[in-house]
């Protein structure tokens, strides 16, 4: 599946959107493949702050659970709430079933994201092929 | 299915099995076992004694007679995989036979009837067993003090980084952090979580062990435990071990090694020796009692004497007359971890399995469980991927790299050695290799029996190049074939529940029948 090349990424294989200082935050196609069907999705509340680097709630598929980290800091604006009842939306495309909405607290964060482009260049290293 | 397979499987072949229902889908009223005397004593009315609290009506049982019963867990029985039907090379789970010796020890009758309420004076053999068993534990893991309360690893695992936040706390400083490598057993940072510290993970280097480097820069005076596993989860031993040992106590900081893969080590080297505070252990994997539905386990706390004032009450002491007692009186211990003094039936297998083998056997035990592990590496890496070619011990990790070219990947060549008679190897595992086959045979296995494990092995790649559908379709010879796994976690069903109209709501004041 492509990468979006508007978003911006993680090596923990999160993507944001930004708009302005508004953000939307979800795992990326290499994320849910690793992972496995996803049965359940730990989501943060409205209102909560996040901060970069930070684990703002988990992914529990099949096979494992893995926290998520924030790519950005800010304040939980929205969270998709389909994905609480249908988690498997992150397997069948996880580049638009985001998780959350963000408030940026500091937009200058996003600067230190990857591209797309180190992003692939990223996952080729790590799967080694 | 029989077409399916390239050679034969010389482990395995058709044999029947029954179908069986639940036992409340058999059920019909009114059956019964057993059958009551005539009441010889005033009736009570439940409602007096209990109030509210009395049931309105009898709930659902299942009602069947003894013959069915008796025929039910048997069937469900024959459906059962289990060590003493062959090899279990579950990676990291330590699967190794339950010598009947242990079970024979354990029936004894002065040790199977024992009560934790008898008083002291007659429990004396009892105490005697623990406080053997505790010797031997600490002279195999060179530590200075222990508990055998922990009901299993995990619960050890807590019950250790407890000592350490008490004995940081008596210094006056609880700290924040505990370090754990990305190769760890998942409870370990789960164990760190409860015990409120926050988690900070530490990338394995290129051979597999901890990057010492990046561990020097972590490491600060904040840093309560490191929590490592050795030999580490791709079954490679941490040779760095004194050096991760000394950069952590300049700081203050204290080691706990997860004792999981203790098989690799016992009657080799010794955790106290190089330099680990605290510790688990799995007497349920190193020392033999059961593991996984037989159970329980038992995961007893090792550690140095700084940590001995922490550690839960009661502890077993000897007075001076020779006589063993309990001691509760403890002002710093974390308190008690488990009711009565732990899982004891475990602690009878394990010492019987200790003073069965000796020191000599113990070690024999251990340098065989490592020649196993490597002679599975041996005949397999050409064939497999074997991510970290660093030496193993006592189980070996391959990826499944070369059979996901074929969109093979390791679930579906565990659910194909299903059809050559194997229970599976642990997949998935350690999460540092993308697909892993996490292979220990432990020394249990004969070389015939590894030998077939091998073959299997050998032809399911074969079959992966050749015809991969057979794979994953697999496994052909089950009951069962693939579960729903994803469905069954999404949308669990935690519970039978009876069709609404069958359930008989009245008690049944019939006479007794016999069936």
């Amino acid at each position: 599946m492509a990468y979006p090349a508007n978003y911006r990424y993680t090596r923990e294989h999160e993507w944001i959107e930004v708009n302005g200082s508004a953000g939307t935050v979800g795992i990326t196609d290499y994320a849910q493949n690793s992972l496995g069907d996803i049965v359940f999705v730990e989501s943060p509340k409205v209102g909560d702050k996040v901060e970069k680097g930070k684990v703002f709630g988990s992914v529990e598929s099949v096979k494992a659970v893995s926290d998520l980290f924030a790519p950005v800091s800010g304040t939980v604006t929205a969270i998709n709430e389909e994905l609480a009842g249908s988690p498997e939306k992150i397997n069948t495309d996880a580049h638009t079933a985001w998780i959350m909405k963000i408030e940026l607290s500091d937009p200058s964060e996003v600067d230190s994201l990857l591209s797309v482009e180190d992003y692939e260049k990223f996952i080729k290293e790590e799967t080694g092929h | 299915m029989a077409n399916g397979f390239i050679g034969t499987p010389r482990k395995v072949t058709a044999h029947l099995t029954q179908n069986e229902a639940l036992s409340f889908e058999k059920s019909s009223p009114g059956k019964k076992a057993y059958r009551l005397p005539p009441l010889d004593v005033p009736e009570v009315d439940p409602a007096s004694l209990l109030g509210e609290a009395a049931r309105e009506d009898t709930g659902v049982l299942p009602e069947l007679s003894e013959i069915e019963i008796i025929r039910h867990f048997t069937r469900l029985s024959t459906w059962n995989y289990a060590i003493d039907l062959g090899m279990y090379p579950l990676g990291s789970c330590t699967m190794k036979y339950n010598p009947r010796v242990n079970e024979f020890v354990s029936r004894l009758e002065g040790i199977a009837e024992a009560h934790p309420y008898q008083p002291e004076s007659l429990s004396q053999g009892s105490l005697a067993i623990i406080r053997q068993l505790q010797d031997c534990l600490l002279e195999i893991t060179g530590m200075d003090a222990i508990t055998l309360q922990p009901a299993a690893g995990a619960h050890g695992e807590f019950t250790g980084i407890l000592l350490a936040r008490a004995y940081h706390q008596s210094k006056g400083n609880p700290r924040k952090h505990v370090l754990i490598p990305d190769s760890a057993h998942g409870t370990n940072p789960a164990t760190a979580a409860v015990c409120g510290y926050e988690v900070i993970n530490i990338k394995s280097n290129a051979q597999g062990g901890v990057d010492v480097a990046a561990l020097e820069q972590l490491v600060t005076e904040e840093t309560a435990v490191l929590m490592l596993t050795n030999p580490s989860t791709i079954g490679v031993f941490e040779h760095q071990i004194h050096k991760i040992a000394d950069i952590l106590h300049a700081k203050g900081a204290l080691l706990y090694m997860d004792g999981a893969n203790m098989n690799a080590l016992c009657g080799k080297t010794r955790p106290g020796d190089f330099g680990v505070d605290v510790m688990h252990l799995n007497l349920h994997k190193t020392f033999s009692t059961p593991h996984g539905g037989g159970g329980p386990g038992s995961g007893p706390v090792a550690c140095k004497k700084i940590l001995e004032p922490f550690l839960p009450v009661p502890v077993v002491e000897q007075d001076g007359d020779g006589v063993l007692h309990f001691n509760y009186d403890r002002p710093d211990s974390v308190g008690r971890v488990r009711m009565f003094y732990g899982n004891f039936g475990m602690f009878v297998r394990a010492l019987a399995y200790i003073l069965a083998n000796g020191p000599d056997g113990l070690r024999q035990t251990t340098e065989d469980a490592v020649l196993n592990a490597n002679y599975i590496r041996k005949k397999l890496e050409d064939l497999y991927e074997l991510p970290y070619p660093t030496p193993s011990m006592h189980e070996v990790v391959f990826s499944d790299k070369r059979q996901t070219k074929n969109g093979i990947k390791t679930g579906d060549i565990a659910k194909r050695l299903i059809d050559y008679g194997f229970h599976p190897y642990t997949t998935s595992f350690p999460l540092i290799v993308p697909g892993a086959l996490m292979i220990e045979p432990t020394e249990s296995e004969s070389r015939e029996e590894l030998d077939l494990f091998i073959d299997a092995m050998r032809q399911i790649a074969r079959e992966a190049d050749e015809n991969p559908q057979l794979i994953l379709d697999a496994p052909h010879s089950t009951r069962v074939s693939r579960l729903d796994e994803t469905t069954a976690a999404r949308k669990p069903v935690l519970r039978w529940k009876a069709p609404a109209a069958s359930t008989p709501l009245a008690p049944d004041n019939s006479p007794a029948k016999e069936w």
